[in-house]
């Protein structure tokens, strides 16, 4: 069998609490408390321990190790997602995926890295005034967690649902890559969105977190923070509250956690979420606001053989030619890459009941599915969406889609249906209430150019959530300057996919890994008066 | 936690949006309409409470038969409603340019295809076959 890290983890002595068998006020004190086990806490908590500062992390999610990966869907979801993987925006008309369990959304992410697109970093620096945040700046920080992850080139033959998105693509002239994983000894299983069962992904879980753990930091689970408070321009104190064994009510535990500084790593919505409820000062109104999705749409392509889906590694190809065709604040661009199949994802995404549904079901094993990734953020008609408040103090995402975006939706769901029969389908389902099986591209063409594109009748996905927290040069342009630290208090900061001032481009994690890995270093040579070690 | 309202309309519904997808014998079809219910279950019991909240609304107004009518056109109880009624309602909520109406479609969409494929019992009938075993 595999080796557990974590069960090992705890046998050495790892300072654990599960804060749902816990009852009472717990209080804790630290050199620098991490909200959040994700891409930006686990970085930030291996850093600073590293340097040699203590620090307590809070997870709202549970510790789930390998041992508890069994590649069930009905187990995933609900154990290692936010609300069950049915987290909605405001309309419920995207469905967004985000991890909630030790190592967050790297958890249950597909590995796809990439580093930030340099257009992205130029655009921050020309709109944003984040000038030190060049190509130059960051790569010896993508360098770094790439070692530390072991960021590779995935060399094995792509399955067939990869290979046909390039077949079709290469068919049409346009250029397809191949995508590089974070995984060491990968089995070419497909479980990634479950948790890896053999821990060959190298998410925070199974690397970060333990080494932070390892030198002493502790770790409270199923703790969900409830707020920061602030006095006179400093944080005095974080207030937690233990949550249930199922993570959806509060239990009996109340945390008091003191430190010198404290890192907010809860993702983009979650951090947003406890600057609104800590009524920290912000005077622009910016918390919240500009939070970006690359709001995903999905088509579902038949073919004559099987393809099977379910198996091989969930994403090895991607194509960034209609991303890189456009001007990055032209047209709503969108990059393309395969989706895994299982059976109550592709269940749920297809829309309809009945017979028609069931019969669609039946094509599971030959089904090809494509997605667009629309880049958000980078233009005056696309401000993405807002974090607010409902009335229990959970956080809840509005965005609404501009013409401008719906514009991308369509172009997105016509390129994919053009490439799915240029690599042979024999049916593609653009995913939409209002859309039928189109057999041919001439029909699909004509039958997507007269979908009515609006909330709820159209799929949209988003497993990507950024911004909230968005970086800037003063409190009016942002939330955080380029270290990460807060404009209104000044031993606060955010080390997570919230800071982004725009959608990525690209899946995010690196991008959140280098940033993190940059400012947790600035943040620990201050605490410390001493440079701080690499930590790859 | 579904109380006996929310189950007479699952026990209507769940049969009409399974429809083509379900065993053909009596027996089979109704252990399965049973177990899709009890995932749906458990699934709402892993909800946060907003959502939780949101599912119980739209079960005790599709239960109480005044609104049952008014909003969803079903004048007969739900355990002697027929399936053509039960699919043309659930249609008529899809294709409804009205929101909440889509909302509610879209959630018992996705609550139902959820609890059904959940269960390795319908893995078979769609070519897969379960996760690999790792020895």
């Amino acid at each position: 069998m595999f080796a557990d890290p974590i069960a090992e983890g705890l046998a050495r002595g790892w300072k654990v609490v599960d804060a749902s068998r816990v009852s009472g006020n717990v209080d804790l004190d630290a050199d620098v408390a991490i909200v959040g086990t994700g891409a930006g806490g686990g970085v930030t908590a291996e850093i600073l321990s590293a340097a040699g500062l203590s620090v307590v992390m809070l997870e709202e999610g549970p510790l789930k190790s390998s041992r508890d990966f069994h590649m069930r869907e009905a187990e995933a979801y609900p154990q290692l997602y936010q609300e069950s993987a049915a987290r909605k925006t405001l309309d419920k008309a995207i469905t967004i995926l985000q991890g909630r369990c030790v190592g967050g959304s790297t958890t249950v992410n597909w590995t796809s890295t990439f580093r930030t697109p340099s257009t992205t970093l130029a655009y921050w620096q020309r709109e944003f005034g984040l000038e030190g945040l060049s190509d130059d700046l960051l790569l010896p920080w993508f360098e770094m967690m790439e070692r530390r992850l072991s960021v590779a080139s995935w060399a094995v033959t792509p399955n067939a649902n990869n290979a046909l998105l390039q077949s079709g693509a290469a068919r049409l002239g346009i250029t397809t890559g191949v995508i590089r994983r974070n995984v060491r000894g990968c089995l070419n299983l497909g479980y990634c969105g479950m948790g890896c069962p053999t821990n060959a992904k190298q998410s925070m879980l199974v690397t970060t977190v333990p080494a932070a753990l390892d030198r002493g930091a502790t770790l409270v689970t199923r703790a969900r923070v409830e707020r920061v408070v602030a006095r006179g321009g400093r944080v005095v104190q974080l207030e937690a509250v233990g949550l249930d064994a199922q993570g959806t009510r509060a239990g009996r535990a109340g945390l008091l956690v003191r430190a010198r500084h404290y890192v907010l790593a809860a993702g983009a919505i979650g951090s947003p979420a406890i600057l609104l409820r800590s009524g920290v000062p912000d005077p622009w109104r910016r918390v919240g606001t500009r939070t970006f999705l690359h709001p995903t749409v999905v088509s579902a392509a038949i073919f004559p053989e099987r393809v099977n889906g379910y198996a091989g590694a969930p994403q090895s190809l991607y194509s960034d030619h209609f991303l890189d065709s456009v001007p990055v604040d032209g047209p709503i661009g969108f990059k393309l890459e395969a989706a895994p199949l299982h059976p109550v994802l592709f269940g749920m995404t297809l829309p309809g009941f009945g017979v028609h549904h069931a019969e669609m079901m039946r094509e599971f094993a030959c089904a090809q599915v494509t997605l667009a990734l629309l880049r958000d953020g980078f233009h005056p008609d696309s401000t993405g969406g807002n974090v607010g408040l409902r009335r229990d103090g959970s956080p809840v995402l509005a965005y609404p889609f501009t013409a401008f975006v719906w514009a991308g939706v369509r172009r997105a769901l016509l390129a994919i249906a053009e490439i799915q029969f240029a690599a042979g389908a024999r049916k593609v389902y653009p995913v939409h209430e209002r859309a039928e099986g189109y057999t041919s591209w001439r029909a699909a063409q004509a039958g997507i150019a007269r979908l009515p594109l609006e909330p709820l009748l159209a799929r949209v996905v988003s497993a990507h959530v950024m911004g909230g927290c968005g970086m800037g040069t003063d409190r009016r342009g942002g939330v955080v300057d380029a270290r990460g630290r807060h404009f209104g208090a000044e031993n606060l900061s955010v080390h997570d996919g919230s800071v982004f001032p725009t959608s990525i481009g690209a899946n995010p994690q690196l991008s959140i890994y280098a940033i993190a890995a940059r400012n947790a270093s600035l943040l620990a040579q201050e605490l410390t008066g001493r440079p701080v070690p690499a930590i790859a | 936690m579904l109380g006996a309202g929310a189950r007479d309309v699952l026990g209507a519904i769940v049969p009409v949006i399974l429809a083509g997808a379900l065993p053909i014998d009596s027996t089979g079809k109704s252990e399965r309409v049973q177990s899709t219910i009890a995932g749906v279950d458990r699934a709402i019991a892993g909800l946060p409470s907003h959502a939780q909240a949101e599912l119980h609304d739209l079960f005790a107004l599709l239960a109480f038969a005044p609104s049952r009518w008014l909003l969803a056109g079903m004048r007969q109880p739900w355990r002697e409603s027929s399936a053509v009624d039960v699919a043309a309602f659930l249609q008529q909520w899809r294709m409804s340019g009205w929101a909440l109406k889509q909302q509610a479609y879209l959630a018992l969409h996705e609550l139902v295809f959820a609890a059904f494929y959940a269960d390795p019992a319908s893995w078979p009938a769609i070519g897969y076959p379960g996760p690999p075993r790792l020895d």
